[in-house]
């Protein structure tokens, strides 16, 4: 069923989460550590496993892949709620160390992606194969 | 007219799909005609939202966007934190583990300069603009890292709430430019591979930035940006009001 799936993921966001709270705590720090990071080891782990013990038959893929399709949407509908108008009228000293610090870690990219070795791009796909 | 928005109210995230749906697919139709798919659709339809949103602010005064207005209350729940989360999780289904391994190590060394360069990228320009007071150029610093770093670090510390602000613009900036700008530079950078998207997660850290910047670039990229992503706002937390702050006072001779 694709509930399934749907649960599984839910349940690997949750512990993740569960993690990144604890971690906050015991380092003394208000905010989330890694928990997103944790979940998804948790549901790669996890879904590996189930599938090779036969507990994971599509259907239950299906309920994983949906929320999947639908990251661009959701990442959209994000956007929309962005606090664009403080981003673009913080005044010069906001807009210096914004675009600051973006260009110069942008910059920064091809030195760190080449630590141990420069990896082949990924394959193209066309479009339509696109979820 | 009541009527309908009172509908559109009470069914806030159905009516959020509609929404979302027709932008998608006019950023879709606008990609292949007047970009002849070189802008990809995903790329149009985050642009086309951050320019909802500037309006939407604009209009309100609010902070949410687009979102401040009652009837367009469900982007706020369909774009908020938790079904972002989720759909960010949902990705890394299939992902090889080996491929995460093998890149951890980078994932860390990337975090740390990332977080390291934009504490510094911010107490410099702190400092140009006259704040030479170790708290300020913390908090500025802080927030050039990310918009939840800034107000974190800016309270640990008891700075004014002049400089938090502009902390948060800064930090929001950088999440806006992340968004847009990534599926640009991503060719100049080299970012089409798993290894560099994971370098890239740690260094731009905001979370937002980086889900959004790189499902316009490339969604294969999402899981592997958003692992090391995750670990930013948090360890930024941890090292800005203590490691990096008394580096910072240490320098200032305060």
């Amino acid at each position: 069923m694709i509930i399934y799936g749907v649960a599984v993921l839910a349940a690997c966001l949750i512990v993740g989460m569960i993690l990144g709270d604890a971690l906050g705590v015991v380092l003394g720090v208000q905010s989330n550590i890694g928990g997103v990071g944790f979940a998804m080891l948790l549901l790669i782990v996890l879904t590996d496993w189930m599938r090779r013990l036969g507990k994971f038959p599509p259907h239950s893929a299906e309920g994983v892949l949906f929320w999947s399709a639908m990251y661009i949407p959701i990442v959209v509908a994000m956007a929309t709620t962005q606090n664009v108008v403080s981003a673009v009228g913080g005044g010069p000293i906001a807009i210096l160390a914004g675009l600051g610090a973006t260009i110069v870690c942008w910059a920064l990219v091809p030195a760190l992606a080449r630590l141990g070795g420069a990896e082949p791009p990924l394959p193209p796909v066309a479009e339509e194969s696109e979820v | 007219m009541e009527l309908i928005s009172e509908v559109l109210v009470k069914n806030g995230l159905v009516f959020a799909f509609v929404i979302v749906g027709a932008v998608m697919w006019l950023s879709y139709y606008l990609s292949h005609h007047l970009t002849s798919g070189r802008l990809h659709g995903s790329a149009v339809a985050i642009i086309v939202g951050l320019v909802l949103a500037y309006f939407g602010g604009i209009f309100t005064g609010g902070s949410k966007g687009l979102a401040d207005i009652p009837v367009f209350s469900g982007l706020a729940v369909m774009g908020g934190a938790m079904l972002r989360d989720l759909a960010i999780v949902s990705t890394a289904f299939g992902v090889d583990l080996r491929e995460i391994r093998k890149s951890g190590l980078v994932g860390v060394i990337s975090l740390m300069a990332g977080i390291g360069l934009s504490f510094l990228v911010g107490a410099v320009v702190a400092l140009m603009f006259g704040y030479t007071d170790a708290i300020s150029m913390t908090t500025l610093g802080a927030g050039a890292a990310t918009y939840i770093v800034g107000p974190v670090t800016g309270t640990a510390l008891g700075a004014s709430s002049e400089i938090i602000a502009l902390s948060v613009a800064a930090g929001l900036l950088k999440a806006v430019l992340v968004m847009v700008g990534t599926p640009f530079i991503a060719p100049l950078i080299g970012l089409n591979n798993p290894k560099a998207a994971m370098a890239y997660g740690g260094l731009m850290g905001t979370t937002s930035g980086v889900a959004g910047g790189l499902a316009a670039t490339d969604k294969r990229l999402v899981p592997y940006g958003a692992m090391t992503a995750t670990f930013y706002t948090g360890l930024g937390c941890l090292l800005g009001p203590s490691v990096i702050y008394l580096v910072i006072r240490a320098v200032m001779g305060g």
